[in-house]
Formats: C-alpha cells, sequence, structure tokens
C-alpha cells in the first residue's frame, strides 16, 4: 500500500484532482476568520472529507482566488483560506 | 377582519443561493406577490398569495437564501428567526418547503437535515428537474423521501404546468393539518455540520446516479469566460458595450418622449388659462417631469443589463475576477455585486451589501457605493455631453460623446477605489479580511418572463419616483422661480426678480470658482432631493428665464450660455457631489445611526468641491473659459 502525501489546496495548481483528506485550520493562520468559524464555513460550502475535488481556475494576480469543484459544486475562495483544505491527489 | 384571510396558512421558501427559489415563488403567485421590510431591519420580505387546486388560500414566503440556519448575515438572521417562529411580527410558518437545484443536491439536503430538526413539517421541491435530467442525472424520488424522511416533489419553475405537483402536494400536506413538534435545532458546530453533511452524502449516494460532473457548457463557458487575462478583458468589454449601448440604443426613444412632452406644453401654451396656471402647467409641471421622464429609457436599459447577467450566472463570475483588484483596494470580492448594482441606482446596491458578512467590509463597501456612476447622475451627464461634447467618432469607431460617458463612469471607479483603500487605512488599519467564499452556479439561461417583471418593476419604481419626489420638487422649483412676480413695468426676465435667483446669488461667492453660475446653484439645491431634478430644475429655470420657445432647447441655450469649462466643472461636481437625500436616508438606516451619513455627506462633498474646483481651473488654463 502506497502513502499519498497530502498537500494544501492553497498550494495546488490548476488542474489537481484529488480528494479531500483532513481539514486543518493551523495551516491557514493568515486567513481573516478564526479557525472554528473557518471550519463552519468550509464544511457549509461541501468541504468535507472524502470529498473530490478538482482545481478548476484561478486568477491573473498571484493565481488568486481559485474555483475549485468540490463534489458537484463550485465553490470559488482565496488561497489563504484554502490552506485549511488538506488534499492528496488519490482517485 | 376576514377570518378565512386571517388564518391562511403560512408556508416558507427556504433554499440555497441560486437554487431557484425566487423563480418558484414567481411561479406559484405571479403578480399576488408584496415586497416589504420587515419591522426595523432593511431584509426584503417577500410575501405572495396562492389558492391550491383544492381551494385553500395560502400565503407563500420566500426567505433569503442561505446554506445554513446557523446565521452569519442580517439576511441570514431573518430565515433562521422566520423558520424558528421566533420573528414577533410573523406567523410562524406551518409548512416548510427546502427548495432546491436538482442539479445541485448536496449542500441543500445538509440545509433540509437541519430544518427537519425545526420540528415543523417540512418538504422538498426539487426545482429545475428538466436541467437534470438533460444533464443525465437520475434521481429516485422515492428512495430520496425514504432516505431523507421528507415527502420530496419535483418541479419546473419555469413551464407551464410545472409546479402542478407541488401544489397537489401542498393541499396533501396542509390538509393533514400538521402540528409543530418542539424544535431539536441548535446551532451547529463543526462536528455537527460535519456529521450532517456525511448523512446528506449518504442520502445522495443512495438515491442519485450521478458522476458529479461539471456541467459541459458551463466548462466550455468558464474556460474562456474565467480566464485569467481573457476573462477580464471580456468583463472590461462587457461593461464598456453596456455603457455604449445606454447611450446609443435609447437615443431615438428619448428623442420621442421629449418630442410628446415638448408637443403637449405647447398645447397647454395655446390654452385659454390665466398667465400663472399656464405657467405652471408648462413650465414647472410638463418641462419639469418631462426632462426626467425622459430617462426612462436609459434606466430600463442598464436594468436589463444588471438582470440579464445576473440571471446568467455572470455575477459570481464578476466577483471571482475582480476579487484581487477590488482587494487591493481594501475592498471585498463580494463587494462587486452591490457596486455594480450602485451603477442602476446606490439605493439597491447598498442595500445589496448585506451579502458582506463582516461589518467593516461592509461599512466601507457602503461609503463608497455612491460613488459609482448612478442612473441618476446619467440625465446630467447626458444633457452636458450632448450640448458639448462634438458628436464625432474618435479612433474610427468609437463615439466621442460614449467616451465622455465612460470616462465618467471611471471617474466614480477610481474615485470609489481610492476612498476605500484609504479608509481601509485610516479607519480599520487591517489587513486580513473577511474570506472570499462563492458559490459559482451554472450558467442558466434567463426567462424571458422574469427578466421583463424585474425591468418592469424597476421601470415602475422610477416612474412612481418620478411622480412624487421628483414632481413635487419641480413645483417647489417652478414656485420658488416663478414667485416673487416682477413688480409692473419690470424690463429684465421675470426669474430676476424671483427667490430662486435671490438664493443661487447668495451661495454664488461659494460656487464661483468653481464656474457656476446662479441659475446652477439653483438646480443644485433641489437636486439635493434627488439629482435627475437638476435637470428639470435647468430646464424650469432656463424656460421660465427664456420664455416660450425654451422648453424643448434646454441643451441648446446651455451651450450658447455656459463656458465648456463650467460645463465639464460640473460633470466632475456630479462624479463625486452626495445630491441624493434618499442614498442618505438608506445609509442611515442600514449603518443604524447618522455617524456614517455625516462621514458620506462630508467627504463627498469636499470631493466634488475640489474635482469641480481643479476642472475649472485647469480648463480655463488651456483656454475653455
Amino acid at each position: 500500500m502506497t502513502i499519498n502525501p497530502t498537500i494544501a489546496l492553497g498550494d495546488a495548481r490548476v488542474g489537481f484532482r484529488g480528494r479531500i483528506a483532513a481539514l486543518d485550520l493551523a495551516r491557514a493562520p493568515a486567513a481573516g476568520l478564526p479557525p472554528a468559524e473557518l471550519e463552519r464555513r468550509l464544511i457549509e460550502l461541501g468541504f468535507v472529507e472524502g470529498a473530490t475535488v478538482e482545481l478548476l481556475h484561478q486568477g491573473l494576480f498571484g493565481g488568486d482566488p481559485i474555483a475549485v469543484r468540490v463534489a458537484a459544486t463550485t465553490i470559488a475562495l482565496r488561497r489563504r483560506e484554502a490552506m485549511a483544505v488538506m488534499v492528496t491527489d488519490q482517485p | 377582519m376576514n377570518a378565512a384571510v386571517e388564518l391562511a396558512p403560512v408556508v416558507a421558501l427556504v433554499g440555497n443561493p441560486n437554487c431557484g427559489k425566487t423563480a418558484l415563488f414567481n411561479a406559484l403567485t405571479g403578480s399576488r406577490q408584496k415586497v416589504a421590510n420587515y419591522p426595523g431591519v432593511t431584509v426584503e420580505k417577500k410575501v405572495g398569495r396562492l389558492t391550491t387546486p383544492g381551494g385553500r388560500s395560502i400565503e407563500i414566503v420566500d426567505l433569503p437564501g442561505t446554506y445554513s440556519l446557523r446565521a452569519r448575515s442580517p439576511d441570514e438572521e431573518i430565515t433562521r428567526d422566520a423558520v424558528l417562529g421566533k420573528l414577533a411580527t410573523e406567523r410562524a410558518p406551518d409548512l416548510i418547503i427546502c427548495v432546491a437545484d436538482a442539479s445541485n443536491l448536496r449542500l441543500a439536503l445538509r440545509l433540509a437535515l437541519e430544518l427537519k430538526q425545526v420540528g415543523r413539517p417540512v418538504m422538498m421541491s426539487l426545482n429545475m428537474m428538466d436541467i437534470a435530467r438533460k444533464r443525465g442525472i437520475e434521481i429516485d424520488l422515492e428512495t430520496l423521501e425514504r432516505e431523507l424522511g421528507v415527502p420530496v416533489v419535483s418541479s419546473v419553475a419555469v413551464r407551464r404546468g410545472g409546479t402542478d405537483t407541488l401544489l397537489a402536494a401542498l393541499d396533501a400536506r396542509l390538509a393533514a393539518n400538521e402540528a409543530a413538534g418542539p424544535s431539536a435545532w441548535r446551532p451547529p458546530d463543526a462536528a455537527g455540520l460535519r456529521g450532517g453533511q456525511r448523512e446528506a452524502d449518504r442520502v445522495l449516494r443512495a438515491a442519485i446516479r450521478q458522476a458529479g460532473h461539471l456541467d459541459p457548457r458551463t466548462a466550455k463557458a468558464d474556460a474562456v469566460l474565467l480566464h485569467p487575462v481573457g476573462g477580464l478583458v471580456i468583463l472590461l468589454a462587457i461593461l464598456f458595450v453596456m455603457f455604449q449601448a445606454v447611450f446609443a440604443w435609447a437615443r431615438p426613444l428619448m428623442d420621442a418622449i421629449s418630442e410628446g412632452f415638448s408637443w403637449l406644453g405647447a398645447l397647454v401654451g395655446q390654452a385659454p388659462l390665466p398667465d400663472l396656471v399656464r405657467s405652471f402647467l408648462k413650465d414647472g409641471l410638463i418641462a419639469g417631469v418631462g426632462s426626467v421622464i425622459v430617462f426612462l429609457p436609459q434606466i430600463v436599459i442598464l436594468f436589463f443589463f444588471i438582470l440579464l447577467l445576473e440571471d446568467l450566472g455572470y455575477m459570481a463570475r464578476a466577483a471571482f475576477l475582480m476579487d484581487r483588484i477590488m482587494g487591493g483596494a481594501g475592498l471585498h470580492g463580494r463587494a462587486f455585486i452591490p457596486l455594480l448594482s450602485s451603477f442602476a441606482c446606490a439605493i439597491p446596491g447598498i442595500m445589496a451589501t448585506r451579502v458582506i458578512d463582516d461589518r467593516r467590509d461592509r461599512l466601507t463597501t457602503i461609503l463608497v457605493a455612491p460613488l459609482m456612476t448612478c442612473s441618476a447622475r446619467i440625465p446630467v451627464y447626458t444633457l452636458i455631453i450632448s450640448a458639448f461634447i462634438p458628436d464625432r467618432e474618435v479612433w474610427g469607431f468609437v463615439g466621442l460623446q460614449g467616451l465622455v460617458m465612460f470616462g465618467l463612469y471611471a471617474a466614480g471607479i477610481a474615485g470609489a477605489l481610492t476612498v476605500s483603500f484609504l479608509a481601509k487605512r485610516l479607519f480599520w488599519r487591517t489587513t486580513a479580511g473577511e474570506p472570499f467564499m462563492l458559490e459559482l452556479p451554472d450558467y442558466k439561461l434567463p426567462q424571458a418572463k422574469s427578466l421583463a417583471f424585474g425591468v418592469w418593476s424597476r421601470a415602475l419604481a422610477f416612474l412612481k419616483r418620478a411622480g412624487t419626489t421628483i414632481l413635487s420638487m419641480m413645483i417647489l422649483i417652478w414656485a420658488l422661480a416663478s414667485f416673487p412676480q416682477p413688480p409692473e413695468g419690470a424690463t429684465g426676465p421675470s426669474i430676476d426678480y424671483s427667490l430662486a435667483a435671490k438664493i443661487g446669488r447668495a451661495i454664488e461667492p461659494v460656487t464661483a470658482p468653481l464656474g457656476f453660475n446662479w441659475q446652477i446653484n439653483v438646480a443644485l439645491i433641489p437636486g439635493m432631493a434627488a439629482r435627475e431634478v437638476a435637470v428639470g430644475a435647468l430646464g424650469t429655470i432656463y424656460a421660465v428665464d427664456a420664455g416660450e420657445e425654451a422648453a424643448g432647447k434646454i441643451g441648446k441655450i446651455l451651450a450658447e450660455q455656459w463656458p465648456l469649462a463650467t460645463a465639464l466643472a460640473l460633470l466632475a461636481w456630479y462624479v463625486f457631489a452626495p445630491q441624493c437625500a434618499s442614498t442618505l436616508a438608506v445609509i442611515r438606516r442600514e449603518t443604524g445611526g447618522w455617524s456614517w451619513v455625516g462621514v458620506t455627506f462630508v467627504y463627498m462633498l469636499a470631493l466634488a468641491y475640489a474635482a469641480a474646483l481643479a476642472t475649472n481651473q485647469i480648463a480655463r488654463a488651456f483656454g475653455a473659459g
């Protein structure tokens, strides 16, 4: 069994496909919200462990914000908040 | 009181943003709906009535869209409190309909599970079933109903008869006369939300066969429209076309309206009436109201574009493209939609800032929203541009007049970005703000009917304003310009003896450096009530001044009487001036106090004065005096 490395969604490139492994709020210290609130907002928009993600688009300046396909919904968010979403490229 | 009306059961529509809830509300109630405000807050309250096939009279409430009952904004608080039956002034709902986009069910199912906990009767309406089917999404309604534990019906809001099943189900549910149980709902924590979403995903897997693929049309469109460079270019092009259209397409209609009012004025001019009555009807009423109504075509075109982009699903994309640029100026990406609405009118724009959860981000947006060029400025801009800017083409294809118009819009935007940048540094001194998190809905073909409905209600609101506020201001101006009457045997124009001239001359020392004459001063005062009144006021003043033949030719008269520098300074003034009492009133309501009204008024007045002063002096230096 191979161990797939996990990366932060905030570091992923356009075209990345994978699954959400965990929400790690400590990884997003620059986010505009307290960790507990950011976690709830992410979950409300469907960022739950096991959901498939695909990074579809990014903005012009600093590749920010990003548009992410989460399961069957497309969500736009900034990379600094997406740092809290840990993803693996395992199908 | 009619007992039957009094007891009509209340049915509340709840759902995610973009789920088609409002389309369903429109389909169910048609024109039998009212838009008002919830007491004490500015959240829009949409209530409609309908009679079911079973003859039952129902009151339907369209609640603001949300992902959770865990409210984070004033809108979402209304949704939460209405659902829980905690709004003091509203009856608790007898039935909650959770509206869901059938092609995007996942987040809606989690919300439905939360609604179930409230203890009131709940049912789910799967909207846009036609689109889901076309995309190969198969939903097993029976399984969904069983696994979710809530009755489910399908609906197609945009098709005739598409709500029949829903109506029949409504009848059946209300006939059962279920009582509300105790509410088990508590604001969920992360674990609760996570558990809810896991359960929703389980239900989804059981009831639906779909790969969760992106809508192919949306994917193709976004490849272009969200392209980092191309997307921004297209966004700018859309805005440019919008403003060219507002200027060019409306022209023939505006000319027709203008001629109509001139004809009416001439007709009244010949009527056998006392001089004063004739002057009131012709110069006060017809010239005044006519010069405002003439801008209806432009307002219709602008709202048509804004509503079209919103219905298409493009507005969220525009926010995505603009987020970083707006962020550089200290604005939230979500501020783009309120600010874009402010191009139509700052009032809906300021009210739309409710989508911004963070108070500071929201206040910054409110502060700069009135700087976006609203449609009420169009009359002033149009009048002056068509009088002073030659109608010719530059670079072979762009109209110079349209280009100047675009420049005025750009000046407003630049002003707004600068002010918000400074506000962020001066008032808040923060860098990290509210995160930008927004669903990008699939593109949808707009429905002609709902688009027409939206444009129509905006046009009606404008006409209502023209008929009340603006009309009463016009009458006041006419009175100021007509009284006191010139003494017997006076030789000069009669307006020279009027109260208006006295007021205008009194503030001349203050406005002289701007190049404003007393006629402009007189027009600026009622323009405080609403910007477009200034045009009508100028019309009235010059009509009274120049007599009979002037009514339809304000622009020509201005071109003869004003130096170019004055005209340009007035344009610069109008880019920034806080000339709208209704906007200030809305700011007071939205911010809950007068202090932000004061800040807005003072900073805008200072900007306007500085801009007009600079424009006048520079233009004179270049020989345009």
